[in-house]
């Protein structure tokens, strides 16, 4: 595997008022690499991939996302966020628009895409996620494992280098969490970078590179899957997984 | 398990007309007594009314003494025809509004018809080239002779104040309510107190100012026209009203649409023009016409500084000694027209709200 850097997080500090949200984050993801965050609720864990496209802003620290570090330059928040697609928890799919201009949009406007061709590329992805049948619908006419599979696809039109999802099947009823941890396991094998919040332990064992835990705003534990479900270290992670697992 | 039984129908008595004169009528001994009393009154008003604006009305003629039965002379508004729908506007110059009221009428028939092609050109003609050609055509130039605006009068003169307040007034409140809710304090503190000083003064107040302060701060020699005037004023007083309209709009716009639209990389003004406003004003459609509608009527307010609008000139000749004591005609018939225009809008705001539903 190449060793690209594609994310490094060094020393990243956040507060939400007196909250210490973020504690001494320092994390490094490589180029294809796939790492699941875990942790109780409030422990972080969307704050930090939140940070990553600056949908929070980090107080101390620095992060630095394909070579470009996130300051408060316009410039390089705009060109993150192009390299970097993100699935949110409540799919926050455009209601207004049809599934098909959802995922066209942000080509056509943010990458100057002809039309033409961000349609054929949106329909390709809906393809990919196995709603290209549903594109002329509004998203209010689909489950909510389409609309979850719709958002991937629109994020995916915009090629990112990196994946964030934030608790991507947390909104959803049980039979269709399946159908959305499906494509993005097919995501993962073909070599997508990928930070995911989840609580999926089975796909965090099938995919995960490495597994984070979360608690209280800082990284206790940090290992690939294997140390961390049969080798726990630290006392709060032993109690997190026993309760989940 | 017993069969489902599908031949069995709903009770005679709930359905049909009598079920629903039932439910909605006579459902309770108090329902019954208010719908008899209602009928009552309907019996009361309806067919005088009815037998004074057309039974024993008089349409045809020429002068009052025409008018001899005991309903509405209508000959009067006849015979005023000409003043109240173009008011003192030369009558050589007529074929100038006429032009102007045939263009809006055609593109506003065509833009109501479903499934037309080239909706939008149509659109973008009536927003920005229309009002263009109108400047020329009413006020003169380009070889058309000038015609001053105390001329302008009537109808004429009425859809032209509602048309500048509302095309321009929606813009300037969409910019106001974004300045408002921006992060800059500088711009949401002089959006806020733009937007609360226009709120905070009647209409009749800012005509006034209009018309008699303003002259006062200005240099000797430097003089605007009054309509313009006026129509500055109705048009920042509407926009500070649809400002508020579109903030609660803006409200309603849940945290989501923002971060998916930031995540995707879009630019401020990108995320506000595709996404944001496109929801926001659907939620507040029936707001903004009904803003629209206020200020429609409003436009009545600027007899006080001396235009005669519709409502204004049908006044005047009421006054005409030719004409004295047919008032009752005149508001009557101005009550209609502007009923008509009102009425047409909130239609219009129904069909559009229906249109531009998606199921959210």
């Amino acid at each position: 595997m190449t060793s690209e850097t594609m994310i490094e997080m060094s020393s990243v500090h956040k507060w939400f008022g007196e909250l210490h949200v973020l504690n001494d984050i320092n994390l490094k993801v490589t180029k294809g690499e796939k790492i699941v965050i875990c942790g109780p609720s409030g422990s972080g864990k969307s704050t930090l991939i939140r940070c990553i496209n600056r949908l929070e802003e980090h107080q101390r620290g620095e992060i630095v996302v394909e070579g470009t570090e996130l300051t408060n330059d316009n410039r390089s928040v705009e060109k993150i966020r192009g390299e970097v697609g993100m699935v949110f928890q409540q799919f926050n799919l455009f209601p207004h628009l049809s599934i098909l201009d959802n995922c066209s949009l942000a080509p056509i406007w943010v990458r100057k895409l002809p039309k033409v061709e961000a349609r054929e590329k949106a329909m390709e992805y809906l393809k990919r996620v196995q709603i290209d049948d549903q594109a002329h619908k509004y998203p209010a006419q689909l489950s909510g494992g389409q609309q979850q599979r719709a958002a991937i696809a629109r994020a995916l039109c915009m090629e990112p280098r990196i994946m964030l999802f934030d608790e991507p099947t947390s909104a959803l009823d049980p039979e269709m969490i399946k159908e959305v941890l499906d494509v993005m396991v097919g995501l993962a094998e073909g070599g997508m970078t990928m930070i995911v919040v989840t609580h999926e332990m089975g796909f965090a064992k099938e995919v995960a590179d490495k597994i984070i835990f979360m608690d209280e705003g800082q990284i206790v534990e940090s290992k690939n899957p294997t140390d961390f479900f049969s080798n726990p270290e630290s006392e709060r992670t032993k109690t997190f997984l026993s309760q989940i697992l | 398990m017993s069969e489902i039984n599908k031949n069995i129908t709903p009770p005679v008595i709930e359905i049909g007309i009598l079920g629903w004169l039932r439910k909605n009528l006579f459902s309770t001994w108090y329902n019954t007594i208010l719908t008899l009393i209602g009928l009552y009154f309907i019996y009361l008003i309806i067919p005088p009314l009815l037998s004074w604006i057309f039974f024993d009305a008089t349409f045809s003629g020429t002068t009052r003494e025409d008018c001899t039965s005991s309903g509405a002379c209508w000959v009067f508004i006849k015979q005023n025809m000409k003043l109240i729908i173009y008011g003192l506007y030369p009558s050589d110059e007529l074929w100038r509004i006429n032009i102007a009221y045939f263009l809006l009428t055609v593109s506003i028939i065509y833009l109501l018809i479903p499934n037309l092609k080239y909706k939008g050109i149509v659109g973008v003609f009536l927003l920005f080239v229309f009002p263009i050609i109108c400047i020329f055509l009413f006020s003169g130039g380009l070889g058309l002779e000038n015609v001053e605006t105390r001329l302008w009068g009537g109808l004429f003169l009425t859809l032209v104040i509602a048309g500048v307040g509302i095309v321009l007034s929606l813009p300037i409140g969409i910019m106001l309510a974004l300045g408002r809710r921006s992060k800059l304090p500088v711009v949401s503190l002089l959006s806020t107190i733009f937007i609360e000083i226009w709120r905070g003064v009647p209409l009749i107040t800012v005509l006034f100012m209009a018309s008699n302060m303003f002259p006062l701060f200005m240099p000797e020699g430097v003089n605007f026209d009054k309509l313009i005037r006026a129509l500055i004023g109705v048009m920042f007083f509407s926009a500070a009203y649809l400002a508020e309209v579109v903030r609660g709009g803006l409200q309603a716009m849940p945290k989501g649409q923002y971060e998916a639209s930031q995540a995707a990389g879009l630019t401020y003004w990108k995320m506000m023009a595709l996404i944001i406003l496109p929801q926001s004003l659907k939620v507040v459609i029936p707001a903004i016409i009904g803003s629209f509608i206020a200020l429609f009527k409003d436009t009545t307010l600027v007899l006080i500084i001396g235009l005669f609008d519709f409502l204004g000139i049908i006044q005047f000749v009421g006054t005409n000694p030719d004409w004295l004591g047919f008032s009752h005609e005149g508001y009557v018939f101005a009550a209609a027209i502007f009923w008509v225009f009102c009425f047409g809008m909130s239609r219009y705001s129904q069909r559009l709200e229906k249109k531009l539903d998606t199921g959210h």
